[in-house]
Order: C-alpha cells, then structure tokens, then sequence
C-alpha cells in the first residue's frame, strides 16, 4: 500500500496511468536473492565458506554444531547455516535457484525433488558417489531411491519421519479411557474419542486434520488405496479405498463430532490443541516429539502409541536429503561436506538429540531407545511404522497438486460436500496436474 | 488562494487567477544546456530505478505471458495458450468477485476518513495530534503485524471480536476460516488500515479551503452541518478523486493480507483468494509461470479500464476550486 503524490492535474492522469501499468505488472515475477557462497581463496582446494540451506529452527544448533566440528577437520572450510523458516523456504529457494543464487548445499525433501532433480537444479552427485566411501546401501532404502533421477543420486538421505498415534495420557485417564493398545481398529478410536469428547470444557478426542501426511496420506495406503499410482501417472483419490480413508477423518467431524471443526483447526492449529490439552489423540509425526517434549504440559501428559488398525498395515514416510547446488562455484568442498553429512558418525549425533530419525541404516532403533525424548515417550511406534509406511507421494510437479488436492478435500471436512465428491473433484484437478507433467 | 469574498456573496467560488502559460514557456526554453544536464542527473536515481525495477519487468512479464515456464526458468514460446487458459478457468472468476468484494469494502475507508477529518478539524479541539496519531498508526504498522493480531482477534475459539458479540447475545464463528465471511473480515482490516492515511489527505485538503467561505455561510446563517456538506465536501473532491483512485488501484491488487491471513491450506481459502493471490498461487506455488503472466496482464488492462472510467466521470462531480 504504498501511494505517492501526484501534483498537477494533467501529470496526475499520466501519472495514475503509469503507477497502475507499472505496479501491477511488476508484483514479482523477478527474483529476490538468496544466499550465495563467497570464496577468498579460490581454485578447488583453497579457502572456502559454503552455504548450507535448512528450514528447521529446531535442527538449526546441532546443524552447525555439525559444521563446526567439519571445519575443525577442514579448516579451509567454512559452512554458514542458513535457516528460512519452513513456510517461505520452497518459495525463496526456487527463486534464488532460477536466479542462481541457491545455497551451495541444502534440504530436499520427497515432494520436491523430482521438480529440482528434471529441472537441473541441483548436481547429478553419481560421480562423486561412484569415487567414494558413500554406499547407498547404507541408508533406508525407500530413501535411497526417492533421492535417484534416471539412475543417479541426486541427493544423500539425511532424515526420516514417520506418524504413530500421540495422545494424552491425563485426559484418558480423567475419562476413565484405557490407553491405546497394538490392537486398536479404527473403530476402538472412535468409541474412546467419544468418550474423550467434551464439549462443555472444549475438549475434543481427536484433530482430524486436513494436511495430508498426518491424515490421508496415512489412513488411505492403510485402507489399500494410494494417494498417486507407483508410475506417477494417476491420481488413486476417488478409488473407493481411498475415498475410505478421508472418510475416516471427514466423518469424524460430521457423523461423530469428536473433532473441533476444521475452521477451529484453521484459527488454532491442532498442536497447539493438543499442548493445551484440548484435544486428546492427534496422529502426529516422530518430528513432533522434540517440540512435545518443549512444551511443559506435553512433556508430563504426552505420549506415543501404534496407529489404529484399519484395512492393512500401511502409513506414510516423508525423508530429507541433503543436495547440492547445480550453480555452486565449490562442487568440491560442497561435496566434502555432503560426505560429512552422510557419515554414520553425522547420523549417530542426530540421533542421539533425538529430534529426527537419521536416515542411515540402525540409527532409527538408537533413535527410539537412546535419545532424550526416548526417555520421557515410547518412541518404538515410530521406528515400526518405518518398515511398513510408503514413501511421501509425490511427482515432478508436486506442488501444482498437493495443495489443490487439500482445498478440494477441505469441502468434505466441512461438510459442504460428501467424501466421494471431494475426492473425485480433487482427483480430477491431481490427474489434469500430472498430465501437464513432462517425462 | 486567498482572494477576498464580499458579504453579498456568500459560499461563491471566486474565479482563479490565470497561470501566465507564456511566461513558463519561456523560461523552460531558455534552459541553458548544463541546467539539462543537471535535470536529467537529478532524476537519474528515480527514472532508473523505476525502468530497471518497474517498467522492464513489466515489458517482460507482458512477453512471459505468451510463454510456457520449465521448473527453473526456462520458458518456450506458447502464444495464446495462457489467454485461453485464463478465459476457462473458474478460479480467476471466483478470484475477481472477492477482489471486487475487498475494493468495494475498501472504499467504504473514504466517508470514513473524511468524516473522521472533519471532526479532527475543528477549531479547538484538545489532543488533535494524539487523534491524528492514533488514527495514523495503522499506516506505519507491518502488515505481517496488523494481520497477527488481528487473526487472534478474530478467532473462534478465544477471539475479542466473538467475546465482544458473545456479550450481546449474538453467536460468533471462525471469521477467518469461514468461508462465508473471511473476506468481509479482511476487508474490515483493510478499511481499518486505510482510514488513517486517507484521514491525512483529506485533512490536508480541507485546510487549504478558505477561512471566508465558512465565515461567511455563518453570517448567512448556515448550520456547521450545512457548511460541511455544501462547502467542505465540494472543495475537497480533488483530494476524494485522488484518493479513490489510489484505493481502487491498491486494492485491486490486494495480496498481503489474504496470504498472512487466511494461507494455503485454510478451508475459506477459495472464497477469499484475490486475484493477486491466484497469480501467487500459479505462478510462485506451482510454477506456471506464463500463466500467472497473464493473470498479471488480465489484472492490468481492469485496472486501466477502471482508472481511465474513474478520470472520465470525475468532470460531473470533481470541483478544481
């Protein structure tokens, strides 16, 4: 809302004219910088200060605690951790990838990388896989072939998430509800939400919540459905297993009412519900449980059990990468770093902070039993839901869907539409999305 | 502007003296070379500021807008394929009723600035400039501030504005997130947010009128509430003019607030999203890059259709004193 004088009057309608062409043309298709490496050295072994690109404020210490014994090491390399908060990190990053001012090494994530991979924004890192100790093997494997484009790596596994039941222990008890057990089915979740459900105070058994990984993403492979077809081609949202599993969570909100309404959700996100004790179960990522171990009243009340059971064992893994810049002018110290990053040793010290699951093979069980979250919540639901989760859906263009998908959907959260619509309007948009895609 | 009003005739507007255009024509020609120079290097800073940061990205968004983007920039010639695409999609209709829903909300800040001047204008009124302030602090505010607070006023659960309504008895909802009212809800905070700078400019419009005028309508026997309607309200439509002409402009372009306020994933999304927050949403979220392009360029030539309609009916009712 910027408005500027304008004197006298003939200038003034040229002027308007003018400030309207030029003001709503420009509103930002060009690009805003980001951070680049700069270098006093030079050459491929000098002195070097690479940028490493992460949108976790929670990781951010033990990322440069990371960097700092790498410099250590390597004392002509310096890494400068840049943290953008995860709600402009995909838009600032794609811009300063278009305009070639990326960080030299940065997160990736399922959804993303396709785009980045095809794009040629980041380095095809085979040859310097090839020439090393780095051993694929090493990692989660579902991990290890979301992070290959056409055969090659593209990025070395970092982390792994996976979503297990999170309730309450105090308002279970206070209910008179016994905690969830293995065997739970998704209708022993229903009877004990009602249970837990209290209007009168504000408190809710569950948050059926509309963003997909801690929602459809989970129940739909559970009830035998998938969220987009193996070959990436089809969208699987109106098969009628996966109109099942948005069901489940649709009809929380309008058939049982065991979930504050989407639009509560939207003004007061459910973890926030959920820290204040008013909401009882949330399905929640193994992410969460640094944050829940932050906050007081989680930290004392919180705690962890399997997903309830529905058609078939199933569940939802997203997993980040570290990638490297295809514009980055030190491929050489950039990769070095990459390599540190993916040692067992890297992995061991996330581990052991235990705010993610380390993608390196046997690190998730040291995760579970050995962290400092491991002592105050089960964390073993999380390291099974591992083995049995399907990886993060995604395509080349993921983001021309994923959020298109979630307002269509949010129609049958409301209540304006049934399940079946929804899900049939948003596999059309997801389907129309895929077509666009270029193989 | 200062010439004087007899007694018998009051509230006349009194002829201005004519600008001497022979004079200024001759002293513009007889700029010697070096005063040229020194012209052009004066405003060397702004004009190329405003080709480098407005005019070329605007030429190029014109040409991206008959392009079709690859993830990361590069673009290949796809001529009237985004035009078509823009002329079928629902979404850009939607997308234009709550952007005309906001400009016309936004409006409504005009009678409420000008009526807020008129008080603020009166002769010996204490505290004017912590009125003034006080009024003018939303202009000087972050928007990313402005939303904040005004989300958590507006929330279901705990929100002021549903403690407030719960006080008399009416029911309150999740202003934001319900998508019957979310975009009168910004619209509110847009009004709020705009008064202020438009309550300066109108209070700059109406110190410069004539001391006489009012004196004189006095003596005549006029009410205050007369002398604003029939003089106050005239003299100041330059300012209104102006004014109007920003806030369409602004608002149209609406953005900001709908991205802080209501975001992605909200289930009121589609029925507050501006047009701006479509051309966000194709062109910075999913990478459609030429179409948002176009998107820019529909948005354009309403705005150009709306402002050049807005200068042509201002000769029946803008009075230049």
């Amino acid at each position: 809302m910027n408005l500027q004088p304008l004197t006298s009057r003939r200038g003034r309608k040229a002027a308007v004219l003018a400030l309207a062409a030029a003001t709503s043309l420009s509103i930002g298709l060009s690009g805003c910088s980001g951070g680049s490496s700069s270098s006093s050295g030079g050459g491929g072994g000098g002195k070097a200060t690479i940028t490493y690109g992460v949108w976790d404020v929670t990781q951010a210490p033990v990322m440069k605690q990371l960097a700092a014994e790498f410099h250590k090491q390597n004392p002509n390399i310096t890494v400068q951790v840049q943290v953008t908060p995860w709600d402009s990190y995909w838009t600032k990053l794609k811009t300063s990838a278009t305009g070639g001012s990326a960080p030299d090494t940065f997160w990736m994530n399922d959804a993303n990388f396709e785009q980045y991979a095809s794009g040629g924004a980041i380095k095809d890192l085979q040859p310097m896989v090839a020439k090393s100790d780095i051993k694929m093997s090493n990692y989660v494997q579902a991990q290890a072939k979301a992070y290959t484009y056409k055969g090659d790596v593209y990025g070395i596994p970092k982390d792994v998430d996976s979503i297990a039941l999170w309730y309450n222990k105090k308002l279970f008890k206070e209910a008179g509800v016994k905690p969830p057990t293995s065997s739970w089915t998704g209708d022993d979740l229903i009877a004990a939400a009602q249970k837990l459900t209290n209007t009168a105070k504000g408190v809710y058994g569950i948050a059926a919540q509309n963003t997909g990984q801690q929602s459809f993403y989970v129940t739909i492979p559970q009830e035998g459905g998938y969220v987009i077809s193996p070959d990436q081609t089809k969208s699987g949202l109106d098969s009628p297993q996966a109109i099942k599993g948005i069901q489940y969570w649709t009809d929380m909100i309008n058939k049982y009412h065991v979930s504050p309404t989407l639009q509560a959700q939207t003004d007061t996100a459910p973890d926030n519900m959920f820290e204040s004790g008013k909401i009882a179960m949330i399905y929640e990522g193994s992410w969460a449980a640094a944050e829940f171990a932050g906050v007081p009243y989680t930290k004392a009340n919180a705690d962890v059990a399997d997903l309830p059971l529905l058609a078939q064992p199933g569940g939802v893994s997203n997993g980040l990468a570290n990638v490297m810049s295809a514009k980055t002018q030190h491929p050489d110290q950039a990769w070095k770093w990459l390599e540190f990053l993916g040692s067992k040793h890297a992995a061991d010290v996330q581990a052991k902070t235990g705010i993610v699951i380390p993608a390196y093979n046997g690190t998730a069980q040291e995760w579970a039993t050995e962290s400092p979250v491991s002592k105050l919540y089960n964390l073993q639901p999380f390291a099974d839901e591992l083995k049995v989760a399907t990886a993060y859906p995604s395509s080349q263009n993921t983001s021309a869907w994923a959020d298109a998908i979630v307002t269509e959907l949010n129609k049958a959260y409301t209540g304006d539409e049934t399940a079946a619509q929804a899900a049939k309007n948003a596999a059309a948009i997801m389907n129309k999305a895929l077509a666009a895609e270029k193989h | 502007m200062s010439s004087p009003v007899t007694a018998a005739e009051p509230a006349a507007v009194p002829p201005l003296p004519r600008p001497d255009l022979r004079a200024r024509r001759r002293s513009s020609k007889g700029l010697r070379r070096g005063d040229v120079i020194w012209g052009y290097l004066l405003i060397a800073p702004t004009a190329i500021g405003l080709l480098g940061l407005s005019i070329w990205p605007a030429i190029q968004t014109f040409w991206f807008s008959f392009t079709t983007w690859g993830s990361f920039g590069g673009h290949t010639f796809s001529g009237l394929d985004n035009y078509m695409q823009v002329v079928k999609d629902p979404e850009l209709g939607r997308s234009l009723l709550n952007t005309f829903i906001y400009t016309g909300m936004t409006l409504i800040s005009i009678p409420l600035a000008i009526a807020l001047a008129a008080l603020l204008n009166r002769k010996g009124l204490r505290g004017v400039g912590v009125y003034r302030t006080l009024y003018f602090l939303p202009v000087v505010t972050l928007p990313a501030a402005i939303s904040l607070v005004w989300k958590l006023l507006y929330n279901g659960d705990f929100g002021p504005v549903n403690a407030l309504l719960g006080l008399v008895g009416i029911p309150g909802t999740s202003w934001l997130s319900n998508s019957h009212t979310a975009i009168y809800a910004i619209g509110i905070v847009s009004i709020w947010s705009s008064v202020g700078y438009n309550m300066v400019l109108f209070l700059a419009g109406m110190q410069s009128i004539p001391a006489e005028y009012y004196e004189a309508a006095s003596i005549d026997g006029a009410s205050k509430f007369r002398q604003f309607l029939r003089i106050t309200v005239p003299l100041i439509t330059p300012t209104t003019f102006f004014v109007a002409v920003i806030t369409v402009i602004n608002s149209l372009q609406a953005f900001d607030l709908v991205y802080l306020m209501v975001g992605p994933t909200s289930p009121a999304l589609q029925s507050a999203e501006t047009v701006v927050y479509l051309f966000y949403e194709k062109g910075i979220i999913q990478s459609q890059g030429g179409y948002a392009a176009a998107i820019a360029f529909v948005l354009l030539v309403l705005i150009l259709i709306i402002t050049l309609f807005q200068f042509r009916v201002q000769k029946r009712w803008v009075h230049y004193a």
